[in-house]
């Protein structure tokens, strides 16, 4: 790690840790059950500033590395990875405007985010468009005074709770129709918000559907330049890998503590499970992932500060990792516990149902690795030539 | 040779066991170092004062001007001169919350250690043993005798009461000190919490609710079984922190240390901190939904159910067992 | 209003403690916090001044990396700190340090000194008392609830049988026992200030204490045995298993 966490930092990480013992851990189980949004969760994380880690002091901010968000999201996704999106998915849903935006924008709504006033989503997947984003079919039309976007958004994070939402569309212009990122808020006529998806995990982060029926769409809603939408997405994403992979990280910490402590205590032939070397070895496994998933987030983290060119490659190369070994980690854990694994009385059946998310949300394990090699094919062959 | 002092716990008018028990540990370093033991009453009428011989007390002092229990500064005051005039070896108190505000005070004035909240005596040595890192560490530390006396509190439960003496009977004397010092305690208001049930910290029984009763209405079934087995009743520090029950009925760390033969834990986690002031109890049955819960590691007797479903069956056997 | 908080760092009790070689418990890489009872001082200290208005400083006598807990109670809201550096005294006798520590206080004008009745690791209950004594002030020990008006402290003490209203003019000593506020979480916000916040450091006074405590050793306790789950195929049968062992294995009554 090229970055040391520096002492505000760690004070930081301490009072998000003290959080997430005291507080998180007793409401996790209960969060996964009732699959609702967490509303007195997210009052103490606004209360606490979490989400103003993310923004600078300009904006109301108190801003921190990416070392430091990746840990608190890890800490906090060791509880519950639904509660840790509700918290990235703000940073995700806002860089669109902090890379991109006019200082109006920025100074309109970013202080609202940073102090919790406001919530806000990143709206670009759609039923035939999720990592593609040249495919995506809303299409926003000029009109008078605007655009008229018509559309749908699918697996929208915060989408029901949100008051600002970063949609992508396509721009009919010149003939030619160009992705293009707006920021709509919430009262914009027009938007309608779906239902709510009924997931295997990561319940508690509420997933939407979300519906553009003519919504007009002024100048001021647009972010950057037309056409620039897939560059903005593509820096987003950047975050998104970070942030899924240190959510990933998460699970793996809390399926290694769970199932350490336990294979102590659960005895089977006069002895503790913890004897056996097929236990030892599964251990062993889950605890090389996590220190590998550490190791490999730092490295992404480093290129995130330094926006450096292997920025892109360490990110997916991170989120495969991490996301893999948590699925990895989940499911041994659930061996370990062996029939008690199944059941709702401990924690590592939701550890299990969350993990199996992380392949797949923001970029499939399959594009990552796609990411993974058009970078390692495009340096031998620079080599070559 | 010096005396030993032990400071009488009294309530209503009669000892409360812990003084017996310090006679015993008093009467054990007596032994050893060749002192006498002297108890000493802090006021009149005291009914059964003389058993005290039966347990090692070589003579009773009885204070003619009753100590309020309540206004510690002038008794730390008090004792402190008396003992600059008596010179004894060391100074036992009980670690009550008289005693645990006197004995520093009196340390301090005096020049001597205070060593707080003892649980086991080392006649041989002239040490005494205390519990530090929340019950994780026992350290031995000397009483001989020096300078000034040792000060020492006595926690309730800790050390056996013997009567080694049976039939004997102490001399009473009557001393009448001076109170010299200016009052700067003012005290305004004693407001007592007068309960039907055993001191928590005297119990033979105790019968304690955690997070789990979900509530002070949830303490109903908790008290009926603590009803049917003659116990205190206690609680862990959630209960306390979310103002279900007083801070008089925690058990743990920050709360009262128990020592029953019998501890029934409902709805209790077992974090290091409860355990800290439970791991004394001889026998531990602990109720819980979560089988994960810590508590289970240390207890007996573990029940893996719903409190709400197990509590009034146990009251309902325990009942049966005890009549029968 | 000055307000002094005495604080101190202590093992953070959930921590499994090991031994060096002459057998004293080891600080080394154990998870060291602010200690609980400071911190239940620390938190009054700062709704005093948030109330009343106060100007609020932590004491601290500990060793170089003490300082983290220093940190945490300015981000919770103190002012600044006076930091007594020295590991010895800091891991002393509590006579030694209620001397040290009262030395500091002569000179700082306080009118209301707070700190824990106890600490959670060494738990020696006696350092605050101590300073009163020392320098001839009122405190009241346990304290559960405390107002301050007009020169004069209102507490309220928890005691075996109740709770007792205590006056006491200042300048006085009140020592924290837990209940007398719920410590906050410091915000991000909080920490990011409390970096500016000045922290004095000097060296330990030359003071004497009349006796220290003299600890002949050092014992790990043995933990309990125990973890026996009575099975059952109902909850009702279990309960009955259980009232069986209680009274024919562990002869409980």
């Amino acid at each position: 790690m090229k970055y040391e966490i520096n002492e505000e930092e760690s004070m930081i990480l301490k009072m998000v840790d003290d959080i997430c013992t005291d507080v998180v851990s007793q409401r996790a189980a209960e969060i996964d059950e009732q699959d609702e949004f967490p509303e007195d969760i997210y009052r103490l994380f606004v209360e606490q500033g979490l989400f103003s880690l993310a923004y600078g002091e300009q904006y109301g901010g108190c801003e921190v590395g990416m070392h430091c968000w990746v840990r608190m999201i890890e800490r906090i996704s060791k509880e519950s990875p639904a509660v840790a999106l509700m918290v990235l998915i703000s940073a995700i849903g806002s860089d669109a405007l902090v890379f991109s935006g006019t200082e109006e924008q920025k100074s309109t709504i970013l202080p609202k985010l940073a102090s919790g006033e406001a919530k806000i989503c990143f709206a670009l997947t759609e039923p035939r468009a999720g990592s593609d984003i040249s495919s995506i079919a809303t299409v926003a039309k000029p009109v008078e005074g605007g655009w008229k976007v018509n559309g749908a958004k699918i697996f929208i994070t915060n989408g029901e709770v949100s008051d600002y939402f970063t949609v992508f569309a396509k721009v009919e212009q010149d003939g030619e129709m160009l992705p293009t990122c707006f920021v709509v808020p919430r009262d914009t006529p027009g938007l309608v918000i779906g239902r709510k998806e009924h997931k295997i995990g990561l319940r508690g982060s509420v997933t939407s559907q979300l519906f553009f029926e003519d919504m007009v769409v002024t100048p001021d809603m647009l972010v950057g330049e037309i056409g620039q939408g897939f560059e903005i997405a593509h820096h987003t994403l950047n975050r998104g890998r970070l942030a899924v992979a240190a959510l990933s990280t998460g699970v793996t910490a809390a399926c290694v503590e769970a199932a350490a402590t336990y294979a102590q205590e659960r005895a089977q032939f006069q002895r503790a499970i913890s004897d056996f070397q097929a236990v030892k070895f599964m251990l062993a496994d889950m605890e090389i992932s996590l220190e590998a998933s550490r190791l490999l987030l730092d490295q992404a983290a480093d290129a995130y500060m330094d926006q450096s060119p292997d920025m892109m490659k360490t990110a997916s190369a991170a989120k495969v990792f991490c996301s893999e070994h948590a699925v990895a980690a989940a499911r041994d854990a659930v061996q370990i516990f062996g029939g008690y694994g199944l059941c709702k009385d401990y924690p590592v059946e939701r550890y299990y149902r969350d993990a199996r998310a992380f392949t797949i949300i923001e970029g499939t394990s399959q594009v990552q690795k796609t990411l993974v090699a058009k970078a390692v094919l495009k340096e031998y062959a620079k080599q070559k030539a | 040779m010096a005396d030993i002092w032990v400071y009488a716990e009294v309530k209503d008018k009669k000892l409360r066991h812990v003084t017996f028990e310090m006679v015993s540990a008093a009467r054990a370093l007596a032994d050893a170092a060749g002192h006498d033991v002297v108890a000493i009453l802090g006021e009149t009428g005291v009914e059964d004062m003389q058993e005290l011989a039966a347990y090692g007390a070589d003579s009773i002092v009885v204070l003619a001007d009753a100590v309020d229990p309540y206004e510690t500064q002038a008794a730390a005051a008090l004792l402190a001169d008396l003992a600059f005039e008596h010179k004894p070896a060391i100074a036992m108190f009980s670690h009550s919350s008289f005693g645990m505000d006197v004995a520093p005070c009196m340390a301090q004035a005096l020049g001597a250690v205070y060593v707080p909240e003892v649980v086991a005596v080392e006649a041989q040595r002239s040490a005494v043993v205390r519990e530090a890192y929340s019950g994780k560490v026992l350290e031995t530390v000397s009483v001989a005798e020096g300078s000034a006396p040792a000060i020492v509190t006595v926690r309730p439960k800790a050390i056996e009461a013997v009567a080694v003496r049976e039939g004997a009977s102490a001399p009473e004397i009557s001393w009448a000190p001076a109170g010299s010092q200016a009052v700067r305690q003012i005290v305004k208001d004693v407001a007592r919490k007068v309960s039907g049930r055993v001191d928590l910290t005297e119990a033979d029984r105790v019968v304690a609710g955690g997070r789990g009763v979900g509530g002070a209405e949830g303490f109903k079934v908790i008290e009926e079984l603590a009803d049917v087995l003659g116990a205190a009743v206690g609680a862990s520090r959630p209960v306390v922190d979310e103002g279900w029950l007083d801070i008089q009925y925690q058990i743990g760390q920050t709360g009262k240390a128990i020592a029953p033969e019998l501890y029934i834990a409902c709805g209790i986690s077992g974090s290091i901190q409860h355990m800290a002031g439970a791991a004394a109890s001889k026998c531990i049955v602990a109720i819980n939904r979560d089988p994960e819960a810590e508590i289970f590691k240390v207890a007996d007797y573990g029940i893996v159910a719903d409190l709400f479903e197990a509590v009034p069956l146990l009251t309902e056997e325990l009942k049966a067992a005890l009549e029968a | 209003m000055k307000i002094v908080v005495c604080m101190k760092q202590s093992i953070d009790s959930e921590a499994v403690l090991a031994f060096d070689d002459a057998g004293n418990v080891a600080k080394e890489g154990q998870t060291l916090v602010i200690d609980p009872y400071s911190e239940f001082a620390v938190e009054k200290a700062v709704q005093l001044k948030e109330s009343v208005g106060a100007e609020v400083v932590a004491l601290c006598i500990g060793a170089a990396d003490a300082v983290s807990a220093i940190r945490h109670a300015l981000a919770m809201g103190a002012d600044s700190a006076v930091f007594v550096e020295d590991a010895v005294l800091a891991d002393g006798d509590p006579a030694a340090k209620a001397a040290a520590l009262a030395e500091e206080l002569r000179g700082m004008g306080a009118d209301l000194i707070m700190g824990g009745c106890k600490s959670s690791d060494t738990a020696h209950a006696q350092v605050m008392p101590r300073i009163a004594g020392i320098l001839g002030i009122p405190h009241v020990n346990t304290v559960v609830e405390l107002d301050v008006e007009e020169g004069v402290a209102h507490a309220v003490r928890e005691v075996d049988d109740g709770k007792v209203s205590i006056d006491v003019e200042l300048p006085a000593v009140i020592c924290a026992q837990q209940g007398l506020a719920e410590p906050r979480y410091p915000t991000v916000r909080d920490i990011m200030q409390s970096k500016r916040k000045p922290i004095e450091t000097r060296p330990a006074a030359a003071v004497e204490a009349s006796a220290a405590m003299q600890v002949l050793e050092t014992n790990p306790k043995p933990k309990r045995a125990g973890g026996k789950i009575v099975e059952g195929e109902t909850v009702s049968e279990a309960v009955a298993n259980a009232v069986r062992m209680l009274k024919d294995e562990a002869k409980a009554f």
